[in-house]
């Protein structure tokens, strides 16, 4: 019989006590009552485990390195453990040959039953020659490997929206994974990387319940993404308050002011880094002065520069902002209002003029 | 009808005689022009001062709420603007017929297109004298139609999503609107657009009462006391 999470955990030496406590920690961090933690516990008792096999295809690995520094380490043995005894192409022992086949027998041998974790994108110019694995195009690793999961979890911003790599031009048409796959549940979980809490625990979540979390409209957990990094930034205040820093390192920068001015994108962006935060809950972009850029947020590079607050639109050709837009518009109007005046002036002036040599006349 | 009699039939209309005077815009619908106007005022300024703020206050933030004030404005006048607008609708529907006018275009009408190209040339000054109408002349009420109808449409649209998102996901505002967000590529793309219809409406205003203030003067019919009264008085 394939084992249990909890079966994996104790050969791997760790205490029942290590293992209730990753309980009641996960069942905190996906927002649950105390009461799950039990049902957390129990599940990883008995449920025998479901192979997660990761891919990855465009990408820098940042996510993988995000991944491996949850915080909790007991988080990270316990998907490691997992991960581990599968299919990663980073982290797993087996290279070559014996990798392939590695995944070619998870694949058949748990057909239908496992997870596939996606992290990267397919290039699909020159018929997805841009990224080649195994001697094999990676949208066709990806397609075939997805055909027989029973969900798919997208991570990061190249599976979910493209990334940098399908910013324009975007030379190699790097696509997002739910453009090439179909008929299949795709979680998707952005960030550049996501939050490494936020990673395990979305996994947690779907090894120990056998179900997706739930989704917002754009395919995201609603417990990690269902807020804006704005409305629980502990900069809040400043920001109702009208506190802003103006520029970089004056004295409201010092204060601890809101980045608002300088562009920051927390108003803008669905995230968890202002409540979860990184690297062990130490700190987070706006903690330490830097606006967000908003890297979970869909095009997040072609959405103009990451220091201004009115944000350049590129649908017009050029490169100018809403204000420039519509403030040139106004002002035209303005000038043609004018103009327009002073000559239906003259024209009227004229008019009477005439009008009164002609009764002159009389 | 082709253009020319078209044109003909406009020239000669009995109703926009000299000397008559017509009841154009019932009071439901002047009440909701005004209301709209001082609503406008409010919307576009906050609205800037939102995208870019004052100058920061001094003092402890719990001593300041100028940033929440101003959105608390533009959220109030955000609600009696979205609320008169149906209001507004409600009243096309049991009201005259030129309470109708805002919201559909005649395209198929030949007279409705021979007055626009006639409106036209007038602002180009290469006629002496514009026709007169009882409603709107057909170039406003092609204004009236994309910048009032369809930017109100709009911004209720982008306002009500950007508004959900701090209400949250499942709030009433998130479930009518928030598919607009994601249809417009992100939160951020969406503050743009809705940046930039201000502007729109902005351009608009500044077109509108230079309008209707030269035509009341040059036009030979009333049009300003008519937004007040009602009435509409031509002159020869």
């Amino acid at each position: 019989m394939t084992e249990t999470f909890y079966d994996v955990l104790r050969r791997q030496g760790i205490s029942r006590r290590s293992f209730l406590k990753f309980c009641s920690l996960t069942a905190t961090s996906l927002g649950l009552s105390s009461a799950y933690a039990a049902k957390i516990a129990h599940a990883m008792e008995t449920k025998p485990r479901t192979p997660v096999i990761w891919l990855e295809g465009l990408e820098c690995t940042c996510c993988s390195e995000s991944f491996i520094r949850s915080a909790h380490p007991l988080t990270k043995d316990v998907i490691l453990s997992m991960l581990s005894l599968d299919y990663h192409v980073t982290l797993m022992a087996a290279a070559g040959h014996q990798a392939e086949k590695q995944l070619e027998d998870i694949k058949k041998k748990y057909k239908g039953n496992y997870i596939l974790a996606v992290e990267g994108n397919p290039p699909l110019n020159e018929d997805g020659m841009y990224c080649i694995e195994g001697g094999r195009p990676f949208v066709e690793i990806l397609k075939e490997t997805a055909a027989d999961a029973k969900a798919v979890i997208a991570w990061g911003a190249c599976a979910s929206y493209g990334c940098v790599q399908a910013a324009k031009p975007n030379p190699t048409r790097a696509t997002p994974i739910d453009k090439v796959i179909t008929g299949k549940p795709i979680i998707k979980v952005p960030g550049c990387p996501p939050i490494a809490e936020v990673m395990t625990g979305v996994v947690t979540y779907m090894l120990t319940f056998d179900r997706i979390p739930e989704l917002d409209r754009q395919g995201r957990p609603k417990m990690f993404y269902g807020q804006r990094i704005h409305d629980k930034c502990y900069r809040r205040p400043h920001f109702d308050a009208g506190q802003f820093v103006e520029q970089w390192d004056d004295e409201n920068a010092h204060k601890g002011y809101c980045l608002y001015k300088m562009g920051c994108k927390g108003p803008t962006t669905y995230n968890a880094c202002s409540t979860v935060r990184w690297n062990d809950g130490v700190s987070f972009p706006i903690q330490s002065g830097h606006g967000c850029i908003g890297c979970s947020e869909e095009g997040f590079w072609d959405k103009g520069s990451f220091y201004d607050r009115v944000t350049d639109i590129k649908q017009f050709g050029i490169e100018a902002n809403a204000d420039k837009v519509g403030g040139t518009a106004a002002a035209l109007a303005g000038s043609a209002v004018a103009v327009h005046a002073a000559a239906s002036a003259l024209k009227k002036a004229k008019k009477s003029d005439s009008a009164e040599k002609v009764t002159g006349g009389n | 009808m082709n253009l020319n009699a078209a044109a003909a039939s406009l020239e000669n209309n009995p109703e926009t005689a000299a000397g008559k005077t017509v009841y154009v815009y019932e009071a439901p619908v002047r009440l909701w022009h005004w209301l709209n106007a001082l609503c406008i005022l409010v919307l576009a300024s906050t609205g800037y001062l939102i995208a870019s703020p004052l100058p920061s206050v001094a003092g402890e933030a719990s001593a300041n709420f100028l940033m929440g004030y101003i959105r608390f404005a533009h959220f109030a006048a955000a609600y009696v603007f979205a609320v008169g607008f149906l209001v507004r609708i409600y009243w096309a529907v049991v009201g005259n017929h030129h309470a109708r006018e805002l919201f559909y275009l005649p395209i198929t009408d030949m007279k409705w297109w021979a007055g626009l190209v006639r409106e036209l040339r007038w602002y180009l000054f290469l006629e002496k004298q514009p026709y007169k109408y009882v409603g709107h002349n057909p170039m406003g009420h092609l204004f009236m139609f994309l910048f009032v109808t369809v930017a109100a449409v709009l911004m209720i649209c982008t306002g009500f999503a950007l508004y959900g998102e701090g209400m949250g996901l499942g709030s009433w505002q998130d479930r009518l609107f928030g598919w607009v967000i994601p249809l417009l590529g992100g939160s951020q793309a969406t503050h743009s657009w809705h940046h930039l219809g201000m502007w729109g409406i902005v351009t608009f205003v500044i077109l509108h009462v230079y309008a209707a203030v030269r035509e009341d003067i040059m036009s030979r019919q009333t049009m300003i006391s008519t937004m007040i009264g009602g009435q509409r008085t031509f002159r020869e």
